[in-house]
């Protein structure tokens, strides 16, 4: 598998990790933004190759954890209109909402179809024209403009079966907020090489400039991953505060435009519920006017009650970085991937199923 | 956060392509990259091609890593 | 647990394991069940039985490499073998939903026809049902099987000893993916085949050459992850496998990066994993080897004391983490 393998060297990967123990680095607090980030520190263990005073938080950027109960419930709401068949990507059936989770809703009989693509979900539309089609829409800017294309696709395709319901977030202004809330100490931070892909790296300078914190755009294979912490470990040790890009094979300095004009032309900047963080103003994206006969929110009533919070949950710290999920008294014993009470433990990137499946205690 | 992997494109139609990794193929969007062509390696995230993959940035990268695991075999054989 | 009973009740992880516990193992619980083996073994006069069934129910029916009806010969076979049994004769059972097509019928008939005659078994009793369209989803298939132990030696689940090797038989993850590949929603393109085949020549070969096996397992559903879960907590050890020897086919390897799968939790139908002693590890890898079943066999881990019902993964960047059961289903996922 080129531009895999090569990243997964482990003869390679040994060296890098006997630098980094050789070098004396001040103790640290890196924080990894991106969920992907998290499970891969995970799988490839990471975590526990790195200098001892080197501490790895997990962030805010797993598109499930932090959507909110309330946006759950909406999903829930659709799939009762008659006709309805809702589809979504996999890492959305087992989240809780306040009621229930996809997965339940399917088990009572509703028509809830898994896709590996929003193409997957224009084609369902179009073989079932008798149906309304609902696509529930996760995820931050890499995952955006993928919608966008489909609803596009489908204006210029005639499909007026085909519904968005768009909960997709943006990633910048949450890691502004949680740095503003000054709850946790970040030395650097690992910053997400898809999300920048298409947001292009330029848009990553406010780190270093606004925040004084270096920051690494960086892969998902483990020698990525490696580079971008010796990369930040580097920084952090010369006193320095600038934006590197290790991912240079992917991410460009102005990312990739069509798709953001895609997303521009689709989508409106609105204020959206995360959960951890409550409404973050100008964190969301909602369909524009000129799209809107394909806005699920339009088109059907789904307006929810206030979400219930499952109680004792601790979600809201964890995805703040504020404390470890070994911290909360829920974890592995009330709360796990079976019985999962909180996002964090059901997405398979949430920093709390990451230490259930992969932590060596 | 998003997952994204690397896939050589083997045919393209109007905007829609295949796409290869090893043997296992299918059909992704070109939609947010036009430019693509055929032979090109893609980064595929849920269907759509999002970026083309810099090969020659790549190699720098692989460049650094050797430097740096030759660079840790002659300095560091010492103390061990 | 929920009202309803959910997908992942039967998909070989946590959420099964927990739904035979508490809900069917309590009502039929007896010593030769409560060992949670996939047969049971059982004297009958001088004679040492073993018995064991398993349902088919797989989507697509055909799928690249196979069909249920070659699962549903060598999966019941392969549960036999795996404590040692020589498997003798088998039942089957068809569910068929109206309107199934005749043509597809016959196709998967041959195919059971083929693996029992190859495998040496003979079908002996059977039953056929037709449930009103709608009721059934095509086809399902249950066959039962009987086997007789011609040693004495105790292959059992819960008989890994700390200091065993683990050994695969080959490569992981194919059948669940050539199936997978082939569903709605997914259409993956790819030449991966399932695995499906009947182990009885190769355990025959493997018992021949060595007494020293301790317990084997067939990773079918919840895939190797799973099994060697079971096999730790069920015999109270910690096991280790390390992540450069795992046998992974590339186009395995590619869809799984593909779909975000792990392949350590993907179904195989062909492949048994044995804990053995560890001086005789090497030369039983040899022996499984110059068989068409293990040719890819290897060594992936071994047991240990510490850690006790728990595996690890040494990854090939030389850290560690755990392997836990799998949890619901796989699905495909863009995070």
């Amino acid at each position: 598998m080129k531009f895999i393998t090569e990243f997964r060297d482990s003869n390679l990967a040994e060296s890098i990790i006997k630098l980094l123990r050789k070098e004396a680095y001040p103790n640290s607090n890196l924080m990894e933004f991106c969920g992907g980030h998290t499970v891969a520190i995970f799988r490839s263990g990471i975590r526990e190759v790195v200098p001892k005073n080197v501490k790895m938080l997990s962030g805010p950027g797993c598109p499930v954890c932090v959507t909110s109960n309330s946006d759950i419930d909406k999903a829930g709401k659709v799939v009762r209109y008659p006709d309805v068949i809702l589809t979504t990507f996999g890492d959305m059936m087992k989240v809780p909402g306040s009621y229930d989770s996809l997965y339940d809703l399917r088990a009572k009989g509703y028509d809830i179809r898994v896709v590996y693509s929003t193409i997957d979900a224009l084609k369902i539309a179009e073989e079932n024209k008798n149906k309304k089609i609902v696509f529930f829409g996760i995820g931050f800017e890499t995952t955006a403009p993928t919608i966008a294309a489909s609803i596009i696709e489908a204006k210029r395709r005639n499909i007026n079966n085909y519904f968005v319901i768009s909960v997709l977030k943006l990633t910048i202004p949450a890691i502004k907020k949680l740095l503003s809330l000054g709850e946790v100490k970040v030395n650097g931070i690992i910053g997400p090489g898809h999300v920048s892909t298409i947001t292009g790296a330029n848009d990553w300078k406010f780190l270093p400039d606004e925040y004084k914190i270096p920051c690494v755009l960086t892969g998902f294979e483990p020698l990525d991953i490696l580079l971008g912490i010796k990369s930040l470990l580097d920084m952090i040790k010369q006193n320095k505060q600038e934006l590197v890009t290790e991912y240079l094979r992917s991410v460009k300095p102005e990312g990739n435009i069509i798709a953001k004009e895609m997303i521009e032309k689709v989508f409106i900047v609105d204020d959206s519920d995360w959960r951890g963080f409550n409404v973050i103003e100008k964190s969301g994206l909602k369909i524009s006017k000129e799209f809107e006969e394909f806005d699920a929110e339009k088109v059907f009533d789904l307006k929810t009650e206030p979400s219930i919070k499952n109680c004792g949950c601790k979600c809201d710290e964890v995805l703040r970085g504020i404390i470890s999920p070994v911290e909360c008294s829920l974890f592995r014993e009330v709360c796990n991937p079976e019985n999962p009470l909180g996002p964090c433990m059901v997405s398979s990137e949430g920093a709390c199923a990451a230490y259930y499946n992969y932590y060596v205690e | 956060m998003c997952l994204a992997i690397p896939a050589k494109i083997i045919s393209i139609s109007n905007e829609t392509a295949i796409a290869e990794i090893g043997d296992v193929k299918r059909e992704i969007s070109l939609m947010l990259l036009p430019e693509a062509e055929v032979n090109d390696y893609v980064l595929i995230h849920a269907g759509y091609a999002i970026q083309k993959i810099d090969e020659d940035e790549a190699n720098k990268t692989l460049e650094l890593l050797k430097q740096m695991d030759e660079f840790y075999n002659n300095s560091g054989t010492l103390e061990e | 647990m929920a009202k309803k009973i959910l997908l992942s009740y039967g998909s070989g992880g946590v959420m099964m394991h927990r739904f035979i516990n508490d809900v069917i193992q309590k009502k039929f619980s007896n010593p030769l069940l409560d060992k949670l083996n996939d047969q049971s073994v059982f004297n009958i006069e001088k004679h040492r039985l073993a018995f064991s069934t398993d349902s088919y129910v797989v989507d697509p029916i055909f799928f690249p490499g196979g069909n249920i009806g070659d699962l549903a010969i060598n999966g019941t076979i392969n549960d036999l073998v795996m404590c040692g049994a020589k498997p003798l004769y088998l039942s089957v059972g068809f569910i068929i939903e109206e309107g199934f097509d005749i043509d597809s019928f016959e196709v998967i008939i041959d195919s059971m026809s083929n693996c029992a005659k190859k495998a040496g078994v003979n079908i002996i009793t059977g039953d056929t049902k037709v449930v009103q369209s709608g009721k059934a989803d095509k086809i399902f298939i249950n066959t039962s099987g009987i086997g007789i132990l011609e040693n004495d030696l105790n292959i059992s689940g819960d008989n890994a000893k700390p200091g065993d090797k683990v050994i695969i038989s080959g490569t992981i993850g194919d059948h669940g993916m050539a199936v997978l590949t082939k569903r709605e929603g997914i259409m993956i393109d790819s030449d991966i085949k399932s695995d499906t085949m009947a182990l009885n020549r190769l355990v025959e070969k493997m018992l021949i050459h060595t007494d020293k096996i301790h317990a084997m397992r067939d990773p079918t559903r919840g895939g190797v992850a799973t099994t060697l879960n079971e096999i730790a907590n069920q015999s109270d050890v910690g096991i280790t496998i390390y992540e450069k020897n795992l046998p992974i086919r590339e186009n395995v390897k590619a869809a799984c990066e593909m779909l975000g799968f792990d392949p350590l939790y993907v179904a195989n139908e062909g492949k048994l994993i044995a804990f053995v002693e560890p001086d005789i590890a090497e030369s039983l890898v040899e022996v499984m080897r110059s068989t068409d079943e293990g040719k890819d066999a290897c060594i992936i881990g071994e047991v240990i004391k510490e850690y006790p019902k728990k595996v690890i993964l040494k990854t090939s960047i030389g850290g560690s983490r755990v392997v836990s059961m799998l949890t619901g289903e796989q699905l495909p996922r863009i995070c």
